[in-house]
């Protein structure tokens, strides 16, 4: 007899990478295992400082729940994590404490500028508002909206994750991320 | 007998004569204007008196009127007696040029803060204030962002139109 309630009947599991595979062993390339890896098991750091980061909310709990991304861990200390969201209004004032820590975070690392305000200053076109946190830090990816629904946010992690997923085991090593980092002032 | 406006104005004109100017009652808030030399003598003498006992400085603020030419910056005092619960308000003018008042933080702790806010935001100069640095703006800011002669807007942003925002030429 089938119990009448069915629970988790739509799990949905990632693809094996391409490999080569036989009895006991699978050869593939190690970059898709780690990008694999990695793309799966984010965990964000939310930099939340108004109404934006109430979404954020929303978007971890159980209704929209972040975490069928693999982000179940959302870690506050920056020595832990692998993406920085921020979220909400940042005077010019919290500039700084920003860019601390971003600088704390270890590579790899990614940011994510959710909301209007994060990604341009938004309607605070003022003498102490930062005009989106590009100016202070690098972003990866912007979340438009005032503020963003958890779709949204949701969508903008997927965007993460696909970065996450395509990017190379050497580009952290690479010129041309030492130069954008350089042009933020780092290292 | 409860404290009424008129009470307070009686006993305030009978200590400093006609050097209070200016009274009005919006709201029935008393209001009076002061020179900026009697500030602190107004406020001790508003906290020493057993009937007038204004013992709380609810609030501490300038204003920035450039039309008034030689009394520019305007510092206002919001008083509050808790026992009657009566509030009045006060306010100094001072130069632009010379924007010094003397400070309350020897009379009211809760002035370090406001005071320093003021500062901040209208560069008022308060005589005998212990810390007057900046505390809401960034300490590199280099001018009062409050005073009208400065536009609200960041004017270090290069990616907002101005006529999206509603204050384009038209």
């Amino acid at each position: 007899m089938s119990r009448p309630v069915q629970f988790n009947n739509t799990v949905k599991f990632q693809g094996i990478p391409e490999g080569y595979m036989g009895e006991g062993f699978m050869a593939t390339n190690f970059e898709k295992v780690v990008s694999l890896a990695r793309k799966n098991s984010i965990w964000p750091l939310p930099f939340a400082t108004s109404c934006c980061g109430i979404e954020f909310m929303a978007t971890m709990a159980s209704h929209y729940d972040l975490a069928r991304f693999g982000s179940e861990r959302v870690g506050f200390s920056p020595r832990q994590c692998d993406l920085l969201m921020v979220m909400g209004t940042i005077a010019k004032k919290m500039g700084p404490v920003l860019k601390q820590v971003y600088l704390q975070m270890a590579e790899p690392r990614w940011v994510m500028a959710v909301g209007a305000c994060a990604s341009s200053g938004g309607i605070f076109d003022s003498y102490s508002v930062l005009q989106g946190i590009d100016q202070v830090i690098p972003v990866d990816v912007y979340v438009p909206g005032c503020p963003p629904r958890p779709e949204a946010i949701l969508d903008g992690f997927m965007k993460i994750q696909e970065l996450v997923d395509k990017e190379g085991l050497r580009r952290r090593n690479s010129d041309q991320y030492r130069d954008l980092l350089a042009g933020y002032g780092i290292q | 007998m409860a404290l009424t406006n008129d009470i307070i104005r009686e006993k305030l004109t009978e200590k400093f004569g006609d050097a209070l100017t200016d009274w009005q009652e919006p709201y029935g808030m008393l209001t009076f204007t002061a020179p900026k030399e009697l500030n602190l003598k107004i406020l001790q003498h508003l906290y020493d008196d057993e009937t007038l006992g204004f013992r709380f400085l609810t609030d501490l603020q300038a204003v920035h009127f450039p039309d008034r030419k030689g009394e520019e910056l305007c510092v206002v005092y919001h008083l509050h007696n808790m026992r009657d619960n009566v509030r009045i308000r006060f306010k100094v003018y001072t130069d632009i040029q010379s924007p010094d008042v003397f400070s309350a933080t020897s009379l009211y702790q809760t002035a370090n803060w406001m005071e320093r806010e003021t500062y901040d935001f209208f560069g008022v100069n308060f005589i005998g204030h212990p810390n007057l640095i900046r505390v809401l703006n960034v300490d590199e800011m280099d001018y009062f962002p409050l005073r009208k002669e400065y536009p609200v807007e960041d004017q270090t942003r290069i990616d907002k139109d101005d006529e999206m925002f509603g204050r384009g030429t038209y």
